[in-house]
C-alpha cells in the first residue's frame, strides 16, 4: 500500500489552483494578458481579475467581499484603484472613477495605479473605509472577531485615523439568532455578502438576504416564500429561510468563518476566547470519510473552537457543521483517564494502574487463547476496531490480532455488513490507491450515487459535486428511494429504486433500452471521466456492489466507495478485515501471508479467512469465543444491538479501548482508556485513498490505540513493534504495495423484488448528518441545527396506512416501533424512510432492521411520542447559557 | 594618535600615572594652590564642630520618618497600587472581558475569560460579562497600561501597596478579590441593567443608582442578599480559596469610589 509517513502537512495545498485566474504562474501563451500594477508588468491569463494579479506580485489590495471561492461581486468597494486603459485610438486613457479592482478583468495594456502609487485610489479606499465605518459599532472589545478582523486591520492600514462621524448610528438589536448555532449582529455587518453568495454558490441552501434599501439595508432573513422545496425543520427554534422554513443547513458554519467583520458569530465560541490566547493547531476532521481539513484552535489545554482549514485538493475552504462544531466529546465528563478492571469481589469496574490492567488483560487474553483442557471453555478471541481509527491505530489492531491473538478475527465494520462488501472491498477498494480524486468529480461529466446520499453521508464530496454541476460539467444522477434536499440542490437524476432493488436497476442500465433515463445514464456513463460513487449502504443490497462493479466494466466509468467513517477506507488498506491483510493482500494467498510475515518476522500467519462482526458476535453470544477486544464501537450501530449485547455480555473476557465510557465499557473486563484524535498524531484515508497525516494538538498523556496494543502484546510475550507513529510508518512503508493477485471481484445476481403485504412497507434509512452519534455530544447549539426526524412515506402508502401529511406515523416491525411525524414525499409505493440514528428514530436499535427490511405501517397514537420532543434541545441560546453561566 | 577613522581609539596606551593628592593627610604635591581660600582666625578655630550645624538645625525640624507599619501615611493620589475592578453606579460590574488589559500587559500578568450576559443572569450592562479575571502581582509591574487600555475604565488602580504574601497561589488575585467593594446603595451582580437602557446609558454616566425593580428583582431572586452589601463576586461570595492574605480593604480611599 502506499501510505505517505511525511511529514504532517494537512494545511498545505497540495494541488493547482482552485480557481480559474489563480494562477501563480500564470503561462504566456496566446491567452496572456500583460499589463502593469503600480508599475510593475505583469502577465496573467485572460480573465484575471486585477486584485488576483496584484496578489501575484506581492501588491496587498484591501478587500472584504472578494473571495477566491466566490464569485465577484464588488459590494464592498473597497478595493478601489486608479485604472487607466487603452481607448479605441490606443492612446491610453484614465477611467473618470477609481475601480472596483475585485470585479475588473485585466485587458492588454491596462496601467492599474493602487493605493501604493495613487493618492486618488488611496483617497478613494480611505473614503469607502469611513462610510463603512459611519454604521459599524465599536463592538472591537466585545467581538469574537477582534484580533483577527479584516475590518479591524484595513481600517488600521487603510483607513483614517480618527472618525469625523458624530451623529449617532443606526443600531439594531442584536444579536439575532438565525439558528441555535449562528448568531447576527446586523450593526456590525457591512453588507459584503459573503455569506449569502456561500449559501447560494456554495452551499445552496440560501437562508439570509439583503433586504430594505439604503441606510436600513441589512442582512437577514429573507420572508416571503419564494422557493418551493420540501423542507427538513432543524430541532431548535430558527428563523425562517427563504422558503419560509425554519433554517437548517449543514454547511452554514463557514459563513461565521468568512465573515470579515463579527456580524455572523458562533454561539458556541461566542465570548469564549480571543484569536491572540489561542494556539492553532492543523488536524484532520474525524466526522467523515472526507478527510477535511481543519484547524484546532485550543487554549490551555482546550479547544475551543475549530476551523476550516484551506485544501484545495480536498475540503477547499469548507467544512460541515459536524466538522466544525462537534468536538466537544472529545473532552466530555465521561472521559476515561485511568484504565480500569472489574473487581473480583464487587464486580464492579475500579481504577487501576496500567501495569495492573494490562496484566489483567494479557492474563484474559492469554486463558482465552489457550482455552482448558479440562473444561471446554471457548476458545479464540475476536478483534473490532471500530470505523474511526486512523490507519495507524487499524494496522496495529490488524498485526495483533493477526501476530498476538493468531486469528483473522478481526473486522472494523461496525454497521451492517455483507459477505459481498468484503469481496468488493477486497477486489476493488483495497491497494486501488487513489482512483477518483475530488478534483475528478467536480471535472466528470456524470456522477451516479448508488447508496450514497452525499449532503448527508459525505458533506464535503455534496460540495464538490455541487461545485462541478453549478460550473456546468458535471450531472448527477442517483438511485434512490427519494430525491433528497441534497439531490435537488444536485440538479440531480433520480432513479427511484425501491430498497433492494438498487442492483436490478445498475444491471438495467446500458442493458434495457425502454426507460429514456436509463438510456441517457448509460450513455452519460460512457463519457470519458465519469465516476459511480457507491454508498456503504450499497453493501447490504444483495448483488448491489456486483452490479455496481458490471455496470463500471460495462460502461468504463471509474468506481468509487464513499464509506462514512473517517477510518474505514484506511482500515481496508491496513488490513483489519477478516479476509484482507495490509495493501490489499488477500489473507488465502499463500504468497501474501508469507510475504507479510517476513515483514511481521513472524514463522506464519493464520490460513483461514476470520470472521466478520456479525459472525464474531455471533460466535460470542453463542459461547464459542473465549474474548473480545473493542475498539471505539458505539453498540447502537452494529447490526442488530441487542445481540450484540447479547454477546458481550456472554464473552468471557473483554477488553475495551475506548476514549469514553460506553456500552462496551459497562460490560467490560478491562478498559484501556485511548486519546481521542485531538490528543494523538496519526492518518486517516480519505475515500479516494489519500492519505491525510494530522499532529497531535493538545499535550497529553493519553496513548494512542496503537501504543496501547503494543503494551498490550508485550504484556502477553510478544513483541508489535508499533510503539510509535515512526516505528508503525517504517513497517507500513516496508510492507510496500502488493503486485499479486487479488481477492476474485464478487459475482452476485441481484435479489428478487421484495413482495409487500397491504400494511407493509419496505424499509429505506440513512444516517442524516447530524443525529444522535456520539461524536456530536455534549454540543447542544450544534443539535439545535439538526434536522427534525420524518418519516418519509408517498401519498399512496400514506393513504394506505391512514396517515395524513403531518401526522404521526407509526413503524415497527416484531422488535419495536418507531414514531414520526410523516411527510408526505414522492417516492415509490410501500417504501417508507426513516432517519438511522436521529433522536426518537434509532432504526437498528429499536426495529432491529435494516435497509431493504419490511415493516407494518400505522397511524401513530400521541400518547407514544417518543419521537423528536424527547431530545433536550436549547429552545433558546439564553436559557442554555444560563445553566453554562450558573454551572 | 590613530586615525579617527580606524575606529575606537585604544585608550589602554592612554592610562597615565594619576598625579598624586586628594588623600587625606597627604602632603599638598608641589605646586598645588587649592582653590578654595583656607579659612583664617575664628573661623579657622571652629571649623572642627562647623559640620554639626547641619545636624543640630535639623534637631528643630519636623521630622520625617514613618513607623511603617505601625502608623501608614498616604501614598500620592496617583500611586500605581493594586488593582480594582470598578462598578456602575447601580452595582454591575463595568468589566466586559474583553481582554484589552491582558493584551497590553507588557508582563503577562492579567488573564481573563469573558462569557455572556444572560437575563437572569447580568453582571454587566450589554452582552458580555468578565467570568475570570486574575492579576498575578507576581509578574505585575504596576506600569498601568492596563488601565490605560480599559475602554470602559472597569479596571483602575488604588493607592493599596501592601502586595506580599507568604503564597505564591495567594498573590494571584481572583476577581472577587479585585472587585470593588458595593458603594451606597449598590445593588450585586448578577441583577439586569437599569430598565429601558443600553449599555451606552451606562458608558455615558447617565445611571445614577439602582430602581425600584433592580431592588425587587434582587430581593425576588438572592432573598438571603437584599440591598446589605455582600462581598459580590461573579463567583459567588466564597472566599479565596488559597488567600495567602487578608481582607483588601482600601487603605486611602472611601469603599467604592473610583480611583485613579
Amino acid at each position: 500500500m502506499t501510505i505517505t509517513t511525511g511529514k504532517p502537512t494537512p494545511g498545505s495545498p497540495s494541488a493547482g489552483p482552485s480557481s480559474p485566474g489563480n494562477d501563480a504562474q500564470a503561462p504566456k501563451g496566446p491567452d496572456a494578458v500583460t499589463f502593469t500594477i503600480d508599475d510593475v508588468e505583469v502577465a496573467v491569463p485572460k480573465g484575471t481579475l486585477v486584485i488576483r494579479a496584484a496578489e501575484q506580485i506581492g501588491i496587498q489590495i484591501p478587500r472584504f467581499c472578494d473571495h477566491p471561492l466566490l464569485a465577484p461581486a464588488g459590494a464592498c468597494r473597497q478595493c478601489l484603484v486608479e485604472v487607466w486603459a487603452p481607448g479605441r485610438d490606443g492612446a491610453l486613457a484614465k477611467m473618470p472613477k477609481p475601480q472596483a479592482s475585485c470585479t475588473l478583468e485585466a485587458t492588454p495594456g491596462m496601467q492599474v495605479k493602487t493605493q501604493l502609487t495613487s493618492a486618488e485610489a488611496d483617497k478613494a479606499q480611505h473614503g469607502v473605509m469611513e462610510l463603512l465605518l459611519i454604521n459599524h459599532p465599536l463592538d472591537c472589545p466585545v467581538c469574537d472577531k477582534g484580533g483577527e478582523c479584516p475590518l479591524q486591520n484595513q481600517a488600521m492600514s487603510n483607513g483614517r485615523a480618527t472618525s469625523r462621524f458624530v451623529d449617532i448610528k443606526r443600531t439594531f438589536p442584536k444579536p439575532i439568532a438565525i439558528s441555535t448555532q449562528v448568531l447576527l449582529d446586523r450593526e456590525r455587518c457591512i453588507l459584503c455578502q459573503r455569506c449569502t453568495r456561500f449559501s447560494k454558490e456554495i452551499a445552496g441552501d440560501a437562508f439570509i438576504d439583503l433586504q430594505k434599501r439604503g441606510a436600513m439595508q441589512q442582512i437577514g432573513r429573507f420572508d416571503t416564500g419564494v422557493l418551493g422545496f420540501v423542507g427538513d425543520g432543524p430541532v431548535g427554534t430558527a428563523l425562517e429561510d427563504e422558503s419560509g422554513r425554519p433554517f437548517a443547513s449543514y454547511f452554514s458554519g463557514n459563513t461565521i468563518q468568512i465573515c470579515p467583520v463579527g456580524a455572523l458569530t458562533s454561539a458556541t465560541y461566542r465570548f469564549r476566547s480571543r484569536p491572540f490566547d489561542l494556539v492553532s493547531t492543523p488536524g484532520i476532521s474525524e466526522h467523515d470519510s472526507c478527510g477535511s481539513a481543519i484547524r484546532v484552535d485550543h487554549r490551555r489545554g482546550v479547544v475551543l473552537r475549530r476551523l476550516a482549514g484551506e485544501d484545495p485538493a480536498v475540503n477547499e475552504e469548507w467544512i460541515t457543521d459536524k466538522d466544525r462544531f462537534a468536538f466537544t466529546w472529545q473532552s466530555a465528563p465521561d472521559r476515561l483517564t485511568t484504565p480500569l478492571v472489574r473487581d473480583e469481589e464487587t464486580g464492579e469496574l475500579r481504577s487501576a494502574s496500567w501495569a495492573e490492567a494490562l496484566d489483567v488483560a494479557a492474563a484474559g487474553l492469554q486463558a482465552a487463547l489457550a482455552g482448558s483442557a479440562t473444561t471446554d471453555a471457548p476458545r479464540g478471541v475476536g478483534v473490532l476496531p471500530g470505523g474511526r481509527v486512523t490507519i495507524e491505530d487499524a494496522y496495529a489492531y490488524a498485526k495483533f490480532a493477526r501476530v498476538t491473538l493468531g486469528t483473522n478475527d478481526v473486522d472494523l465494520r461496525a454497521r451492517p455488513h455483507s459477505p459481498e462488501e468484503e469481496a468488493f472491498l477486497a477486489s476493488a477498494v483495497a491497494g486501488q490507491g487513489m482512483s477518483v480524486t475530488f478534483a475528478d468529480l467536480e471535472g466528470a461529466p456524470s456522477v451516479l450515487l448508488v447508496g450514497l446520499e452525499a449532503e448527508e453521508e459525505a458533506g464535503i464530496t455534496f460540495l464538490r459535486l455541487r461545485k462541478g454541476v453549478v460550473a456546468g460539467t458535471t450531472k448527477v444522477s442517483a438511485i434512490a428511494p427519494l430525491a433528497s434536499r441534497g439531490l435537488e440542490r444536485l440538479d440531480g437524476t433520480l432513479l427511484a429504486a425501491a430498497p433492494g432493488t438498487e442492483a436490478e436497476v445498475l444491471d438495467a442500465v446500458g442493458t434495457d433500452a425502454g426507460d429514456v433515463r436509463l438510456r441517457d445514464l448509460a450513455e452519460a456513463l460512457v463519457a470519458p471521466g465519469a465516476v459511480i460513487l457507491v454508498g456503504e449502504r450499497l453493501g447490504l443490497v444483495q448483488g448491489g456492489l456486483s452490479a455496481a462493479l458490471r455496470l463500471a466494466r460495462r460502461t468504463g466509468a471509474r468506481l468509487a466507495w464513499v464509506p462514512r467513517r473517517a477510518g474505514e477506507r484506511g482500515g481496508v488498506e491496513a488490513g483489519a478485515l477478516p479476509s484482507l491483510l495490509p495493501g490489499g493482500r488477500p489473507v488465502a494467498d499463500a504468497a501474501a501471508r508469507v510475504d507479510v510475515a517476513a515483514v511481521w518476522g513472524v514463522d506464519h500467519l493464520p490460513q483461514t479467512p476470520g470472521r466478520s462482526t456479525a459472525k464474531i458476535l455471533k460466535a460470542a453470544r453463542k459461547g464459542r469465543l473465549g474474548a473480545l477486544v473493542v475498539g471505539g464501537v458505539d453498540v447502537r450501530d452494529l447490526p442488530d444491538p441487542a445481540k450484540a449485547r447479547a454477546a458481550l455480555a456472554a464473552v468471557p473476557f473483554l477488553v475495551s479501548l475506548e476514549v469514553r465510557r460506553s456500552e462496551v465499557t459497562e460490560l467490560a473486563d478491562v478498559v484501556l482508556p485511548v486519546a481521542p484524535p485531538v490528543e494523538k498524531a496519526g492518518t486517516f484515508l480519505t475515500w479516494e485513498g489519500r492519505p491525510r497525516p494530522f499532529p497531535q494538538a493538545l499535550a497529553s498523556t493519553a496513548m494512542a490505540d496503537h501504543r496501547v496494543l503494543d503494551q498490550l502484546a508485550d504484556a502477553l510475550g510478544a513483541d508489535l513493534g508499533l510503539r510509535t507513529l515512526a516505528q508503525v510508518h517504517a513497517e507500513i512503508d516496508q510492507l510496500g504495495a502488493w503486485d499479486g493477485a487479488r481477492v476474485e471481484a464478487p459475482s452476485v445476481e441481484a435479489a428478487e423484488p421484495p413482495s409487500v403485504a397491504p400494511g407493509d412497507a419496505i424499509l429505506a434509512t440513512w444516517h442524516q448528518l447530524l443525529d444522535a452519534g456520539r461524536l456530536q455530544d455534549g454540543e447542544a447549539f450544534l443539535a439545535g441545527t439538526a434536522k427534525r426526524p420524518a418519516a418519509r412515506v408517498s401519498a399512496a402508502t400514506a393513504a394506505g396506512a391512514g396517515v395524513v401529511d403531518g401526522g404521526l406515523l407509526a413503524v415497527s416491525t416484531d422488535a419495536g416501533t418507531i414514531q414520526l411525524p410523516v411527510l408526505v414525499t414522492e417516492m415509490p409505493d410501500h417504501v417508507v424512510w426513516l432517519p438511522t440514528a436521529s433522536p426518537g428514530s434509532l432504526v437498528r436499535d429499536t426495529l432491529r432492521a435494516g435497509p431493504g427490511a419490511r415493516v407494518r405501517l400505522a397511524p401513530g397514537s400521541q400518547d407514544l411520542t417518543a419521537g423528536p420532543a424527547g431530545g433536550s434541545v436549547p429552545g433558546d441560546r439564553t436559557a442554555t447559557t444560563h445553566t453554562e453561566v450558573l454551572a | 594618535m590613530a586615525d579617527p577613522t580606524n575606529g575606537p581609539k585604544d585608550t589602554s596606551k592612554d592610562v597615565t600615572a594619576r598625579p598624586q593628592g586628594g588623600e587625606v593627610g597627604a602632603a599638598a604635591p608641589a605646586g598645588y594652590t587649592p582653590l578654595i581660600e583656607p579659612r583664617t582666625g575664628l573661623g579657622e578655630m571652629l571649623a572642627p564642630v562647623g559640620g554639626f550645624g547641619v545636624t543640630f538645625s535639623n534637631m528643630f525640624r519636623p521630622t520625617v520618618t514613618e513607623q511603617y507599619p505601625f502608623e501608614k501615611v498616604p501614598a500620592k493620589p496617583r500611586y500605581h497600587g493594586r488593582h480594582q475592578l470598578n462598578r456602575y453606579a447601580d452595582g454591575l460590574e463595568k468589566c466586559i472581558g474583553c481582554e484589552l488589559c491582558a493584551w497590553a500587559c507588557p508582563a503577562d500578568a492579567i488573564y481573563v475569560e469573558g462569557a455572556d450576559n444572560a437575563p437572569d443572569a447580568q453582571f454587566s450592562p450589554g452582552e458580555r460579562y468578565g467570568r475570570v479575571y486574575q492579576i498575578n502581582y507576581l509578574r505585575c509591574i504596576f506600569c498601568g497600561l492596563c488601565i490605560e487600555a480599559c475602554p470602559t475604565r472597569a479596571l483602575t488602580m488604588t493607592n493599596e501597596y501592601e502586595l506580599a504574601g507568604p503564597t505564591r497561589e495567594g498573590l494571584i488575585y481572583e476577581k472577587q478579590d479585585l472587585l470593588a467593594p458595593l458603594g451606597e446603595g449598590m445593588l450585586p451582580a448578577p441583577h439586569p441593567m437599569v430598565e429601558g437602557t443600553t449599555d451606552d446609558a451606562y458608558y455615558r454616566g447617565e445611571i445614577t443608582g439602582p430602581t425600584q425593580s433592580q431592588k425587587v428583582w434582587v430581593e425576588l431572586h438572592r432573598p438571603s442578599e437584599g440591598d446589605a452589601p455582600a462581598a459580590g463576586g461573579a463567583d459567588g461570595t466564597h472566599a479565596h480559596p488559597t488567600a495567602g492574605h487578608g481582607p483588601h480593604e482600601p487603605l486611602m480611599r472611601t469603599a467604592g469610589q473610583e480611583t485613579r
